[in-house]
């Protein structure tokens, strides 16, 4: 290696690690080159020589621009992903069977039997309830599962939080006007609301009428558990809204939840239980199918969409009253 | 099949959880009534998970069968199936589920708050029954309903440990596990507009028909791809692992060993059943996916170890070295033969028995020096709580592959797969790499525990293990060795489960 290479690449190293020129070989500045802002105190003796070694550079650089960079690098490849997800599932979608055609894959055999002897098999006159709570059951059995426990989950989350802050501070939750803080307390509503609670005592019996009649008729007619449930819950937010929480507390609290939720699953569970386990060994059942039409037919759908219905009415209201109240 | 009680045991277990789950939040939170009926439950379903596999192992001709649930026969109803390869998994999820809550009873008391802790447990039960259902469930959709419950269960027990630092772990899991539903969603319903049904066999014949005659190939590539990810990032392969340190690192110790040596498995089982019998291994190869879970596989083990070597928390360290372990069974998987998917399933065995023993361990050894969870403070403690210190010691060995422990029958059996395989030089020198990184992070973890640290013992205020942590150490011990020395018949049991998938 000459010599001029060896200059060069020692220029090359000093720049990178930071060494300044040394005095030996160059003029001495008149004043220090002024201090960066991020710079730490270099300890060496050539210390008025020290110049920032590339790493903090880098690291100055990055705290000045890094957070900037990233959001804006974030952002450009998450639309990237984005559009790159949506055009793919799109040009999938494009490829798909034509929607509701008679050859296609989905139109087989399965179909066939839920269509032409779902009626028959089931006692139930809606192909849907006798689908999903007969035939497979045990998927809606989980559904319902899924519903139950993200709804411990939340209740574990909000509310047994909630419950050990009360028990921590016992003064009274108010406002604090000074720090306009909100604190934990009667949240922002027109309990007051005469319009409101007008239209929600008229209303509130139709819905709950409603909401029966759809879980009811659920083997018979368009509905079921779940839109029945919904139904039922819509009820419950009005009520709560119109009178505040405390009224719907009196006969719908955490405890009646967690009673009610559990014993609608626990029948499901049995009920459900017993039919699979006569159905695989191939044993009678003891459930009567009943005539098709006949509010009391169908065998068990009409008990399972009453336990649906309720965990559903359950679980909606107590995400509603969780999420704003931070109870139930 | 002959045995009418042993043909009962998939549909008893999953509802033997399951309406305990339901029956916790009613139990009278006295005495930790809750977590004892919780263990009992799991223990019978061990128990009878134990018997499945013995009649199914002696019953001769015809070692799988199916379970209809209802009146309806498969593609109409929904359908259980069981082989050795699901009642092994059983038993192993059932065993390990219960030692992870026997072995952090007290650390359990401690973290979670009292009001919280009914919750928890019927949370535990709600996964073991997930658990046993993903095992046993030969319907997609049926897969989905409990992946689901699967995720939220897992997303809470993350987050039953109070704390800012939980919520946020817990909200990112869900987060990131939301996504993985919503691709693994909309795969399922391809799969449905494309094949017509949710029952694997009757998929797997329409795929092939499919394949064949190379219709809708594009759709059928995009849902397998969908899935995969959807699954992958439940189960958290390396690029799509950023939450996992933070949820098994911040939870208290039984959610850590529960998630990692549990909720990923049942993840990667879903995955291993899309494969095997949805797709089928020559589908899979011919669309390409089993080289992209190869090369992930192999990401995710030298990106784990390299993560996990940069951690200063015992417990984010572990937590780290999971993904790495994920990454040998995808590697595994990604080798597209039967012997391959074998190994997988023995590595899934086996991190299911060892990382929660790691966990326990780690929780036992941070409990001995005051709960601290950094390293370094975690000086000495084996010359406080032996045991914890054993198992920390036994499952670093299993973990960088040491002859007699569990580690090594996986990390040899993926070895003996890979010969037939075209990535016999890639896997050799993936397994080498990954075991020196992990040697690189458990070795100074050993030698932190076992350095004489007076002062810092005379500090140590917490109490003594009880008996039961001992207990429980010393049955995972016993399982690390039984794995580790014994691992041929179970390798050949796994591969006539395997062969019959």
């Amino acid at each position: 290696m000459n010599e001029e290479l060896k200059a060069v690449w020692a220029s090359f190293f000093n720049w990178v690690m930071g060494n300044g020129p040394r005095p030996e070989n160059e003029v001495i500045p008149a004043e220090p080159p002024p201090a960066l802002p991020f710079t730490q105190k270099p300890k060496d003796k050539y210390s008025r020589f020290h110049e920032a070694t590339l790493k903090e550079r880098y690291s100055q650089w990055l705290e000045i621009h890094g957070l900037h960079l990233f959001s804006v690098l974030y952002s450009g490849v998450s639309v990237l992903l984005c559009i790159v997800l949506v055009s793919l599932l799109l040009a999938t979608v494009a490829e798909l069977p034509p929607f509701g055609h008679e050859r296609n894959p989905a139109n087989n055999e399965v179909i066939e039997r839920y269509v032409k002897h779902g009626g028959r098999e089931t006692g139930a006159q809606n192909i849907v309830a006798g689908l999903i709570l007969d035939y497979r059951a045990f998927d809606t059995f989980g559904e319902s599962s899924v519903l139950f426990t993200a709804a411990v989950s939340v209740l574990m989350i909000l509310g047994a939080s909630r419950r050990n802050s009360l028990k921590d501070d016992s003064k009274p939750h108010t406002h604090d006007p000074e720090s306009g803080i909100l604190q934990r307390g009667p949240p922002l509503m027109h309990h007051d609301d005469a319009i409101l609670r007008g239209v929600a005592s008229l209303s509130i019996p139709v819905i709950l009428m409603m909401g029966c009649v759809v879980v009811i008729n659920g083997h018979l007619s368009p509905g079921g558990g779940f839109s029945g449930g919904a139904i039922l819950s819509t009820a419950l937010i009005l009520a709560a809204n119109a009178y505040g929480f405390g009224k719907v507390h009196a006969f719908f609290s955490e405890r009646t939840f967690i009673v009610s939720s559990s014993t609608a699953l626990m029948i499901y569970a049995l009920s459900k239980g017993y039919s699979f386990f006569t159905g695989a060994n191939h044993l009678h059942s003891i459930i009567p199918k009943g005539t098709i039409g006949n509010i009391l037919s169908a065998g068990l759908i009409l008990p399972l969409d009453i336990c649906v219905g309720l965990i559903v009415a359950g679980t909606l209201y107590g995400f509603y009253a969780l999420f704003s109240e931070g109870d139930m | 099949m002959t045995n009418i009680f042993a043909f009962n045991i998939p549909f008893v277990s999953i509802f033997l959880m399951m309406i305990t789950a339901i029956i916790t939040p009613l139990v009278p939170d006295r005495n930790r009534l809750p977590e004892k009926l919780s263990c009992y439950a799991i223990g019978i379903v061990g128990v009878l998970s134990a018997y499945l596999l013995y009649a199914l192992t002696n019953s001769g001709q015809s070692i799988a069968f199916n379970f209809a649930m209802g009146h309806y026969p498969a593609p109409w109803g929904n359908e259980l199936r069981a082989g050795p390869l699901e009642a092994v998994l059983a038993l192993v999820f059932s065993v390990s589920m219960l030692l992870s809550l026997l072995g952090n009873f007290s650390s359990t008391q401690e973290d979670i708050a009292p009001a919280r802790r009914n919750i928890f447990c019927v949370l535990v039960n709600l996964l073991t029954a997930a658990l046993l259902a993903l095992t046993y469930t030969n319907d997609l959709f049926t897969a989905y309903v409990f992946i689901e419950i699967n995720t939220i269960a897992a997303c809470s027990i993350v987050a039953v440990k109070e704390g800012a630092e939980t919520v946020r772990a817990a909200l990112r899991y869900l987060v990131m596990s939301l996504v993985g539903s919503g691709l693994v969603m909309i795969a399922i319903c391809l799969l449905y507009d494309l094949t017509g049904h949710l029952l694997m066999q009757n998929m797997h014949s329409a795929i092939q028909v499919l394949v064949v005659t190379k219709n809708y190939m594009m759709p059928l590539t995009v849902s397998l791809g969908l899935i995969t990810v959807g699954l992958a990032i439940k189960s958290a392969l390396y690029p799509f692992a950023s939450w996992l340190p933070d949820a098994h690192g911040s939870s208290t110790n039984a959610s850590s060993a529960i998630l990692s040596g549990l909720v990923l498995k049942g993840h990667i089982l879903t995955i291993i059943k899309i494969f095997c019998r949805v797709f089928g291994l020559e589908v899979i190869h011919a669309l390409r996916m089993d080289t992209v879970i190869f090369i992930l596989g192999v990401l995710s083990m030298i990106m784990g170890s390299v993560h996990a070597l940069r951690e200063k928390n015992v417990k984010r360290m572990i937590a780290w070295s999971s993904v790495a372990q994920v990454g040998y069974i995808f590697m595994a998987m990604g080798l597209n033969t039967t012997a391959g998917v074998a190994a997988a399933c023995l590595h899934i065995i086996v991190h299911a028995c060892v990382k929660p023993m790691l966990f326990t361990s780690a929780g036992g050894l941070s409990n001995a020096a005051g709960h601290k969870k950094g390293l370094h403070a975690l000086m000495g403690t084996f010359y406080v709580n032996k045991w914890a210190g054993l198992g920390l010691i036994a499952g670093a060995c299993s973990m960088m592959g040491v002859p007699a422990f569990a580690g090594f029958a996986s990390k040899l059996s993926i070895m003996l797969a890979s010969f037939d395989s075209q990535f016999v030089v890639w896997v050799i020198a993936a397994l080498a790499l990954s075991s020196v990184l992990n040697a690189l992070y458990y070795v100074p973890a050993v030698i932190v525990i076992m350095t004489h640290n007076e002062d810092a013992r005379r500090n140590f205020t917490a109490s003594a293990p009880t008996k039961l942590y001992n207990f429980t150490m010393f049955m995972f011990l016993m399982l690390n060795f039984y794995l580790g020395l014994f691992c041929m018949p179970l390798l050949r049991l796994i591969t006539r489960g395997v062969n019959v998938l």
